[in-house]
């Protein structure tokens, strides 16, 4: 596309035409199950703690307390969702698209020539979910482009097509 | 460069060429610390091999390893594969020079001092308790081993320069190779520390992603340092290895130098020096005043006093003289009173060119100019010059580009003022078919360029508030680990930068010089 002139930081316009509309991609539901369940797990726990304890050693009353937690639970059980549904990735012709945050937005842009290192790593918990992330390093710290929660056989094929690309594409510093 | 490649290379002159007699024992150790996973264009140059030293630490390996070096026994599997070109002579280890013990030797001095002064009535007690026979007695132990020590360190270090990379081979009991690859080297500084010019000594130290300290030459003789660098540079450079051992030092042609007196008033009217200056005389004088513990003041004068010294008396010393010269194997950067240092930035590893405007010196039109070399420490390209003379020195290191001047700047919309008021002022953002510009500050202007060929990656981010009003900051990643961010643009404008700057970052690459500039 045409950069030339100094002046161009505001000419949406011109460029509008060429735009190849990325397709995007979602994350699978299986990160919010494993998500909601750690969730109810501790936090159930902490309502538990936070119901009985006071409740024995203060009286009844105290067992008031439980609803905090409780609360923040179900409050969180929305909010995942939400952010859930915020992360979404589109892999384009020459660079990787992730975007993700509700409040806080962030949209990364990484060309395939840039990737130093493609990682896919899954932890115990991720492994029984059947989940696995990818990570994209490149020579810049400041990039921060993970995708978690993938299917682990999407997961590698990201990987392969990456490095793939990247190869392809290859630059130095 | 594809990654089985490199690993072959890396392992394969290590194993054979280095350690005919240990091979064995070296190889089970080495293989999981060269492999790792890597993807194209990893700058990982170095392959750090912690060769089990059993059986060879003491037993007379530098023999060996100096035998095999200086007659270079011609058997087949011995040569690096690779490297077919260079002359057996080529290949021979050299030492470093042989002051080089004697940077230690104020090592267990230092350690006496640091326990005097850590526990000082035992210090005394053992003082008085101090004999004549005692203290010779101590001196008679301490010195040799002392000696002893850096003798050995010395005579373990051995380097090397093949047609791609400089190899460091070091240690006594943990053995150390350190292979530094020439084409990814970002600079190259010769540094001479106040001692080590009386002794006519230098360290080399290259600046290649993932170096530390322990990969400086310290110290080589001052010629020697001088005829390696060019050497270097013309391998990293791509000439051919017949010609690079022999090419010399490239001429340099001047661009700059900062006269003393011009660097003493810029330092004067920077609001930083007076700044640490006034709160190293003002605190410990309220402290004395409120505390009247002598002790309390100590503790709080000398650590302000000493960041009082470096910004103000410390960076003139180190600053002085600063000369920007252009040769064809990079920019040097020579500068110091006391401690000398000669850098040199190769083409083309600029990634960060920061303009910096205080406010005391836009009167009289000066700028400092910094710039960011991945892996490298140094910062500084201009401590201070005109605006003009600053740029077109801009112009050098960064080819093609021409420094957008304020009024081409974009300001943020109106709006932004609900987001950040008065600094929205100071932002400013310029996109050039070389240069992505973006400044801030309000007192002191910092205007940063990023050329399109080095950015990793974009990014586009934008909070609740700034969601409200429409705005999002558009960051640009750069490899020195530095992000240069456009504050407060529109949000529609921040969604089309960000993709135009994708398709600019991606393009750009294809003008960018090559790693090897002259091959």
């Amino acid at each position: 596309m045409e950069t030339g002139s100094p002046d161009d930081t505001g000419a949406a316009g011109t460029a509008k035409a060429t735009r190849d509309d990325p397709v995007w991609t979602g994350l699978p539901p299986g990160l919010l199950r494993m998500r909601r369940l750690l969730l109810v797990v501790w936090l159930g726990l902490l309502t538990l703690a936070a119901g009985l304890l006071p409740g024995l050693f203060l009286g009844p009353a105290w067992a008031v307390l439980a609803l905090l937690p409780l609360g923040l639970a179900v409050w969180g059980w929305a909010m995942l969702e939400r952010n859930w549904r915020s992360w979404r990735y589109a892999e384009r012709a020459d660079d990787l698209l992730i975007s993700r945050g509700v409040l806080w937005r962030e949209e990364t842009v990484v060309p395939y020539g840039r990737m130093q290192l493609v990682e896919v790593t899954s932890g115990p918990v991720e492994r029984h979910f059947g989940l696995a992330s990818v990570q994209l390093h490149t020579a810049a710290a400041a990039t921060d482009a993970t995708i978690p929660g993938l299917d682990p056989a999407e997961a590698e094929r990201l990987r392969d097509r990456l490095t793939e690309l990247g190869e392809a594409r290859s630059a130095g510093l | 460069m594809t990654t089985p490649g490199e690993e072959e290379t890396a392992r394969g002159s290590v194993a054979p060429g280095e350690d005919p007699a240990g091979g064995g024992s070296v190889a089970p150790g080495e293989g999981p610390a060269a492999r790792r996973s890597v993807a194209p264009g990893e700058d990982e140059a170095r392959t750090n091999c912690p060769a089990s030293g059993k059986g060879e630490a003491g037993t007379g390996s530098p023999a060996s390893g100096r035998e095999q070096a200086g007659t270079s026994s011609p058997a087949p599997g011995q040569e690096v594969p690779s490297t077919s070109s260079a002359a057996p002579d080529r290949l021979a280890e050299r030492r470093l020079h042989p002051v080089t013990p004697l940077r230690r030797a104020w090592a267990p001095v230092a350690v006496l001092v640091g326990w005097a002064v850590h526990d000082p009535d035992q210090a005394q007690r053992q003082l008085t308790r101090l004999t004549t026979t005692h203290l010779l007695l101590g001196l008679a132990l301490l010195i040799p081993a002392a000696a002893l020590y850096g003798f050995l360190t010395w005579w373990f270090t051995h380097y090397a320069v093949t047609d791609t990379e400089l190899r460091i081979r070091t240690g006594l009991l943990f053995r150390r190779t350190a292979h530094i690859r020439l084409e990814r080297v970002q600079a190259i500084d010769v540094t001479q520390p106040l001692l080590a010019r009386v002794a006519g000594v230098a360290k080399l130290k290259l600046d290649v992603i993932g170096t530390g300290k322990k990969d400086e030459l310290a110290f080589l003789g001052n010629d020697e340092a001088r005829a390696l660098r060019a050497e270097l540079l013309a391998r990293a450079a791509g000439l051919a290895p017949e010609t690079a051992h022999e090419v010399g030092e490239a001429p340099s042609r001047q661009l700059l130098r900062v006269p003393p007196r011009v660097l003493a008033v810029a330092l004067l009217l920077t609001g930083a020096t007076w700044g640490t200056l006034i709160a190293a005389a003002l605190v410990p004088t309220l402290l004395w005043l409120a505390t009247h513990n002598l002790w309390t003041v100590l503790a709080t004068a000398l650590p302000l006093l000493g960041a009082a010294g470096a910004s103000s008396a410390g960076r003139f010393v180190g600053e002085y003289d600063w000369t920007v010269a252009e040769s064809p194997d990079g920019l040097r950067l020579d500068h110091g009173l006391l401690d000398r240092a000669h850098e040199t930035v190769p083409p083309g590893r600029v990634q960060t060119v920061r303009i910096v405007e205080p406010l005391l010196w836009r009167r009289r039109g000066w700028v400092r100019v910094e710039l960011d070399v991945a892996g490298s420490s140094n910062s500084v390209l201009i401590p201070v010059a005109p605006r003009g003379i600053a740029e077109s020195v801009v112009a050098r290191v960064l080819p093609g580009v021409t420094v957008p001047a304020g009024p081409a700047l974009s300001r943020p919309p109106r709006r932004a003022a609900r987001c950040r008021p008065l600094w929205w002022r100071g932002y400013g953002l310029a996109v050039t078919h070389t240069v992505f510009a973006a400044r801030y500050g309000l007192l002191s202007r910092s205007l940063a360029l990023v050329p399109h060929a080095k950015v990793q990656s974009v990014r586009r981010t934008q909070g609740p508030w700034q969601r409200a009003l429409r705005l999002a900051d558009v960051r640009v990643d750069t490899g020195a680990n530095k992000t240069v961010t456009a504050r407060l643009r529109d949000a529609d404008e921040a969604a089309e930068l960000l993709r135009a700057q994708a398709e600019r970052s991606r393009t750009g690459r294809r003008d960018a010089l090559p790693d090897r500039w002259m091959a």
